[in-house]
């Protein structure tokens, strides 16, 4: 195994990170939480494609964006009948809730599904590659959910900076209480941001069963991930989740190469010492 | 018929006891200030108008309908608009954005974002700039800016002198003045008892969570409000 | 009206107070007593009771008194295992005496741990010490010496009879179990306890009072380090086999949260009375699969929402049940008269 193959499916592996990163990223940029659920929320898309590609046969590339619709729904009506129930100055009520959720999602799916690993067929598309060079190939798949991811952080960075919607959301986040005064409705704020979040989770759990196999327990894994790259990217920028991302990805890439018990630690570790030696991430914007 | 009326209106910071039944009227086209030193309770008694603590609906009645237990953004699309003690711009947001803010309350009328930079000409040179970047003053003006771009029926200005050269107080408040020239009712919060006389129409002096004196503001005495203010006897 | 000072009582004891103390002890005498006619099963399942109880006190001591709510407290019960398997089997020292051993070298790693993770606030916080428990888990995984994913045995305990084990395993449990619960309630009352109640007031306000607010969460934070530690090593050496995933595991994490949570978060007898529920609960709906963690997701969700000062909470507001006061009251005797 060469080292540019390496860095550069660590990298495309950082296009799938950065999708279940965005949505975490959404939803801490808005509200200022950490949503515990998020990579049970990544698992439960998964079977969900899972089961309506099973029922119905439509290619999962079609399943994918209705998936995203359905989770944006069940996010708003989520947030606005539990989550917003937490909201204030503590931290730990909108923590205990998650992980609640977090909790019952991953063992009603155990109860349902049993622990056995599924996985989303796409077909020939699964081991379609383009050569790039003599000694590189890269899968179409993994090309595919990096551009999605692209696209993903080019829309939210719209979103959030050239609307309406993306101002009120930056208000609510610097001061919630100033925020009411001029008109806004925090909770229906909210409500919008889950949803926005849990449609990029909902594609993020298609493209993950697509390229792993998954299994109930793996949300939790899912979650550091996400994690890990919004830290390392930084507040503020979705541009800088996707690069920790594509960074979480090639550490893992790396780690694994040199011994495959590293993988996960090596993408730990990269997250630490940014943690120790730039803790506001490497590309925070200055105003935050 | 006062614009808004007050009236017994008490407010809790969680054991403790801010306001201990407060009557204050503002008429339309009126001036009030609110006088009294630190911690008297004017600051809370604006945070109670503006619906950020809870009161009930009968304690503030605004154009003859009970608002007291409505939501803060409910409020303020009723046309109440506060300008925050400490400015409170958002941080994230440029100037125009923080001005666009006020846009919120989805209230159409004659303030546009043309007309607070009419007002306020420097904003629009700084219009693209981070909020936090403007001097103090600057930062003043576009609080004021972002509360008049929801075309309010009432404006509070809490403390809007505070932290600024001398010079650059008299400045906002004469633009305060002029923005009042159409006769909007304002309600101003000031340490400095001259200004808040030349300023209002009427006074309330607040000790302790009570109002101590209230009258027209040029018939007060000097010794009256000092009196009032050090809650002397 | 007037009142002398000398004729005003400032106590902390109520009479339920004395009642629950008098019975504690008792209940505490009673258990003492188990080595010499109850059946190992049952020591066993005390023994565990202990560990859960005196994590979920050291939870509570971090989450509800320090605010620092964490989502990775299975490393210091990781570590204080290790560190018992480490010093009982490759260092030969008494396996007993290693339970208090294990609680130092969780205290040990907290110290450099803290300066990373303090670095975090809030949500962030509570994830990135979830992180640091999977680096621990993922390292020990990583060292064969230990026996790598699959972990080893506690060898060190061969030899020792096997009751004269369980006896002496039972009563550190019992002594864990009071040592933590009254270590919480003794530091609570001292003056750290009162820069806590500032702190968890308001942070700003404790600082500008003079409290050293990062000082005291770093001492709280090696404190729950130690206690977790030292339930640690006793969790396996009731276990008799340590492995990185049953030692730094997620499935710790319900304990953490639940017990504390839906029991009383912020309270002394909360932990107590989450640790039976969570308990009772495992042990009559085990048979049903993992039904009764969702079930105990479901209640937390409630309780966090509708009664989040918990089910203690919720007695105590009836009823002036207090085993553990921490208020003083002010007693006017012609009032009381």
């Amino acid at each position: 195994m060469n080292a540019m193959d390496t860095v550069v499916q660590g990298a495309l592996l950082g296009g799938l990170y950065a999708l279940f990163a965005m949505g975490l990223a959404v939803i801490y940029g808005v509200m200022r939480q950490v949503n515990i659920a998020h990579g049970d929320f990544i698992v439960l898309g998964a079977y969900s494609a899972f089961v309506v590609v099973a029922a119905t046969g439509l290619s999962p590339f079609v399943v994918a964006p209705l998936t995203a619709l359905v989770f944006a729904a069940f996010g708003y009506a989520l947030q606005r009948t539990i989550i917003n129930r937490t909201l204030g100055n503590a931290i730990l009520p909108p923590l205990v809730v998650t992980y609640g959720l977090s909790i019952i999602i991953q063992n009603v799916l155990l109860q349902v599904f049993s622990a056995d690993a599924r996985s989303i067929q796409i077909g020939a598309l699964g081991t379609a590659s383009v050569a790039l060079g003599a000694h590189l190939a890269v899968g179409w798949f993994p090309l595919i959910v990096f551009g999605t991811a692209l696209a993903v952080a080019a829309l939210l960075e719209f979103v959030f900076n050239r609307t309406s919607l993306g101002m009120a959301f930056r208000a609510v986040a610097d001061d919630p209480e100033i925020a009411q005064v001029m008109g806004l409705r925090d909770g229906q704020l909210f409500a919008y941001a889950t949803a926005i979040s849990l449609a990029v989770v909902a594609l993020a759990g298609v493209f993950m069963g697509i390229k792993f196999t998954f299994a109930p327990a793996d949300g939790p894994n899912f979650l550091i991930y996400s994690f890990e790259a919004v830290v390392i990217g930084g507040l503020g920028s979705f541009w800088g989740t996707f690069a920790g991302a594509i960074i979480l990805g090639v550490a893992q890439a790396i780690g694994f190469a040199l011994n495959p018990g590293w993988g996960i630690l090596a993408g730990h570790l990269v997250f630490l010492a940014v943690l120790v030696y730039r803790p506001t991430g490497l590309f925070a914007r200055s105003a935050q | 018929m006062s614009l808004l009326a007050v009236h017994e209106l008490v407010a809790h910071y969680g054991d403790f006891q801010a306001l201990f039944g407060v009557d204050v009227t503002v008429a339309q086209g009126e001036c009030v200030a609110l006088i009294g030193s630190n911690g008297a309770g004017k600051s809370t008694l604006l945070r109670s108008i503006a619906g950020l603590i809870p009161a009930r609906a009968e304690n503030v009645v605004f154009d003859g309908t009970p608002i007291g237990a409505e939501t803060a953004p409910a409020i303020a699309r009723r046309g109440i608009a506060l300008v925050p003690e400490g400015r409170r711009l958002f941080a994230s947001l440029s100037v125009e954005e923080n001005l666009r803010m006020g846009t919120f309350s989805r209230r159409p009328g004659p303030w546009t974002l043309a007309r607070v930079y009419d007002l306020f000409p420097v904003l629009r040179d700084k219009r693209a700039t981070p909020a936090l970047a403007l001097s103090g003053g600057q930062q003043q003006m576009a609080a004021i800016g972002r509360a008049l771009m929801a075309n309010p029926r009432l404006l509070m200005c809490d403390e809007i002198s505070l932290g600024l050269a001398p010079a650059v107080a008299k400045d906002v408040y004469a633009a305060l003045r002029r923005v009042r020239a159409d006769g909007l009712a304002t309600i101003i919060v000031e340490q400095d008892i001259e200004l808040a006389r030349t300023m209002s129409d009427r006074a309330y002096c607040f000790t302790h969570g009570r109002v101590t004196l209230t009258g027209r503001s040029a018939e007060l005495t000097r010794p009256q409000i000092s009196a009032a203010y050090f809650g002397v006897k | 009206m007037t009142i002398a000072a000398r004729e005003l009582r400032v106590e902390r004891w109520t009479p339920a107070s004395r009642l629950g103390a008098m019975l504690a002890a008792a209940a505490g005498v009673a258990l003492a007593t188990f080595p010499f006619w109850a059946p190992s099963d049952i020591m066993r399942l005390v023994v565990e009771f202990a560990c859960l109880l005196a994590i979920a006190q050291m939870w509570n001591l971090l989450a509800g008194y320090g605010g620092l709510i964490s989502i990775g407290q299975q490393a210091y019960i990781g570590l204080g295992g290790y560190g018992l398997v480490v010093l009982a089997n490759d260092a030969h020292v008494n396996p007993f005496f290693c339970v208090p051993l294990g609680g130092l070298a969780a205290a040990a790693f907290a110290v450099p741990t803290s300066r990373i993770v303090f670095r975090l606030a809030g949500g962030y916080f509570a994830v990135g010490t979830w992180v640091v428990a999977e680096v621990y888990r993922l390292v020990f995984a990583n060292i064969a010496a230990l026996g790598g994913g699959s972990g080893q045995s506690l060898t060190a305990l061969i030899g020792i009879p096997r009751d004269v084990r369980e006896a002496v395993t039972y009563w550190i449990a019992i002594a864990l179990m009071a040592a933590t619960t009254g270590g919480v309630y003794w530091l609570l009352q001292s003056r750290l306890g009162l820069a806590l109640t500032a702190i968890r007031d308001s942070e700003t306000a404790a600082e500008s009072q003079g409290v050293d607010v990062a000082r005291t969460k770093f001492i709280v934070y090696v404190a729950a380090a130690f206690g977790s530690g030292c339930a640690g090593a006793l969790y396996f050496l009731n276990a008799l086999r340590i492995s990185p995933d049953a030692a730094f595991g997620m499935s710790w994490i319900p304990l953490l949260f639940f017990t504390v949570v839906i029991g009383g978060i912020g309270t002394i007898e909360g932990p107590i009375v989450g640790t039976l529920i969570y308990f009772v609960m495992r042990q009559f709906l085990s048979d049903y699969g993992s039904w009764y963690l969702i079930v105990l997701g479901v209640v937390a969700i409630v309780v966090m929402i509708w009664a989040p000062r918990g089910i203690w909470g919720l007695l105590a507001a009836r009823t002036s049940w207090r085993i553990f006061p921490l208020a003083h009251i002010v007693r006017d005797p012609r009032v009381d008269a």
